[in-house]
């Protein structure tokens, strides 16, 4: 697949409703932070260096048995768009999209498993599927991690594990990330716990894109801080077997209370938000994930009947800037994208009618 | 109208307690510096990074030993360090060893002992070090959740490997 165009005529199939507990768990995600021994980090690197790591990895990651498979990009080179394309699509980190230097990413063609190199570190590897999967993706990323560790040295110390640039990721680093669909504990005014409870537990709770965001249209990104003390496994575990369904579980409860006591409301919101959806002219992406959020809720509460989740995950992937713009062929700017937004959504959601 | 702290009777009490003392029951509303102070909670939101840095040191910047800690290999100063919150390359990790300790500590939950996977092609000696470790762990962990058949199975693994 040289034209990353073809990206946009399927979604990741880590969108694809299939995953357990998806009523509320919309993704799981798996990262590893490692770094070639005998060089610099980046910091520290000069633009040949950075070429001779960039080189490094990706000739590893061809000899490794999903190499023949994969998509590589240089993101140098790329566009402008099709880097935003990559972000939005969870492919590459907005840090990979924005840096300068020799940089590039491998991914399957499934979406499913991703390889940046020189980011903050020389390799970030990331597994996701949908649903509560982690399990799997620790598996599947442990994997793939040994093949490398076959072919290649990593920089790793005794005491500390795996190196990293940043010491907050040093020893296993792993970042498990959870995407999760909250809009019940919202509504009962019940985040606020979750989030005390998380963070007690040394967990960082975020928005939608990770880092410094803040959460829109009730989605949450739950994820683990420490690194080092503990084994991945363990770290697995307690997220996969103990804190998420937890919280899945709290939410659940918080939608049957909402059924049994505040059905009328429940029930306007989420048809306003379908008539609005149906209906609008111009949308923000605000509005649309603010929207969408209610209508998801809806379908996964049984208050509707005729929308597909998957017609759902498509509308959330593709009314994004770069999908818009991709899809119409032309640069949009903010208004026209706008208009681009409400259309699309329009005739997506009459198509399942 | 919120409750004045019982303990220093200035602040809001926003920490109330009810404790059972031989069948009596005992309230208590504390504000949360008092509350921190007695050990009734504890302020564990995790701490970026950046600040920790910094406060570390500012504590230490009476010694200008750490101030002036260097990398041979890469040329970062542990001052560079701070300022950026990315090391230059691995041996940093060795030559801020003084400074990292209690760093590492702090960010990570009070550990500083790596016990995830380690390279499969580490040297032998080393490798089998880091496993010892882990199945320490694993083997306290399991009898701290009383799953005996796990512990048995742990404690037999690590006597075979000490007499290896």
């Amino acid at each position: 697949m040289k034209d990353l165009d073809q990206l946009i005529g399927h979604i990741g199939a880590w969108l694809v409703h299939s995953g357990p507990m998806n009523d509320v768990v919309i993704s799981s995600r798996v990262r590893l932070a490692r770094n070639l021994a005998g060089f610099p980090f980046l910091l520290k690197s000069d633009e040949s260096q950075r070429k001779e790591i960039h080189r490094t990895l990706y000739e590893t990651v061809l000899q490794t048995s999903w190499g023949p498979k994969m998509v590589y990009v240089d993101v140098e080179k790329a566009s402008a768009l099709d880097r935003q394309l990559m972000v939005e699509r969870n492919l590459i980190s907005r840090q990979l999209a924005e840096i300068e230097g020799s940089r590039g990413v491998a991914f399957l063609p499934e979406e499913t498993m991703s390889l940046m190199i020189n980011e903050e570190d020389h390799l970030r590897m990331q597994v996701i599927r949908s649903g509560l999967q982690l399990a799997e993706l620790w598996q599947e990323i442990d994997a793939i991690d040994n093949d490398l560790l076959s072919k290649v040295d990593f920089a790793f110390h005794e005491q500390y594990g795996f190196l990293t640039a940043c010491p907050t990721n040093v020893g296993t680093g792993i970042r498990v990330s959870v995407m999760l669909h909250l809009p019940a504990l919202k509504l009962a005014g019940e985040l606020e716990k979750v989030s005390h409870a998380a963070k007690d537990m040394h967990l960082a709770v975020r928005g939608l894109h990770g880092e410094g965001t803040e959460a829109t249209g009730d989605f949450y990104q739950v994820s683990n801080q420490t690194t080092l003390g503990r084994s991945e496994s363990e770290i697995i575990h307690e997220f996969n077997d103990v804190i998420i369904p937890r919280i899945v579980e709290y939410e659940r409860l918080a939608r049957q209370v909402l059924l049994k006591d505040r059905q009328a409301a429940l029930d306007d919101k989420i048809w306003r938000a379908y008539g609005v959806l149906e209906n609008a002219r111009t949308m923000s992406t605000e509005e649309t994930l603010f929207l969408l959020s209610h209508l998801r809720m809806g379908v996964n509460m049984g208050r509707l009947s005729n929308i597909p989740i998957d017609t759902i995950n498509d509308l959330f992937l593709r009314t994004q800037p770069a999908h818009l713009q991709k899809m119409s062929g032309s640069i949009l700017d903010g208004e026209a994208r706008s208009i681009a937004r409400a259309d699309y959504i329009r005739k997506r959601l009459a198509s399942d009618n | 109208m919120p409750v004045a702290c019982q303990h220093c009777q200035k602040a809001a009490a926003t920490v109330h307690l009810t404790d059972i003392v031989q069948g009596e029951k005992r309230e208590r509303h504390l504000c949360a510096d008092c509350a921190e102070e007695e050990g009734v909670i504890m302020k564990t939101t995790p701490v970026p990074l950046n600040e920790v840095l910094s406060k570390f040191v500012m504590q230490k910047a009476a010694v200008q030993e750490l101030a002036d800690l260097t990398c041979e290999q890469c040329g970062m100063t542990f001052v560079e360090f701070r300022s950026h919150g990315l090391l230059g390359c691995p041996n940093d990790y060795d030559a801020f060893r003084r400074a990292m300790d209690p760093l590492i500590e702090r960010t990570h939950e009070g550990t500083t002992q790596h016990v995830g996977k380690t390279p499969l092609r580490m040297d032998p000696a080393a490798r089998n070090k880091m496993d010892m470790i882990r199945l320490q762990r694993e083997l306290s962990q399991s009898v701290t959740d009383e799953k005996y058949e796990e512990a048995a199975r742990l404690r037999d693994q690590i006597q075979r490997m000490k007499s290896e």
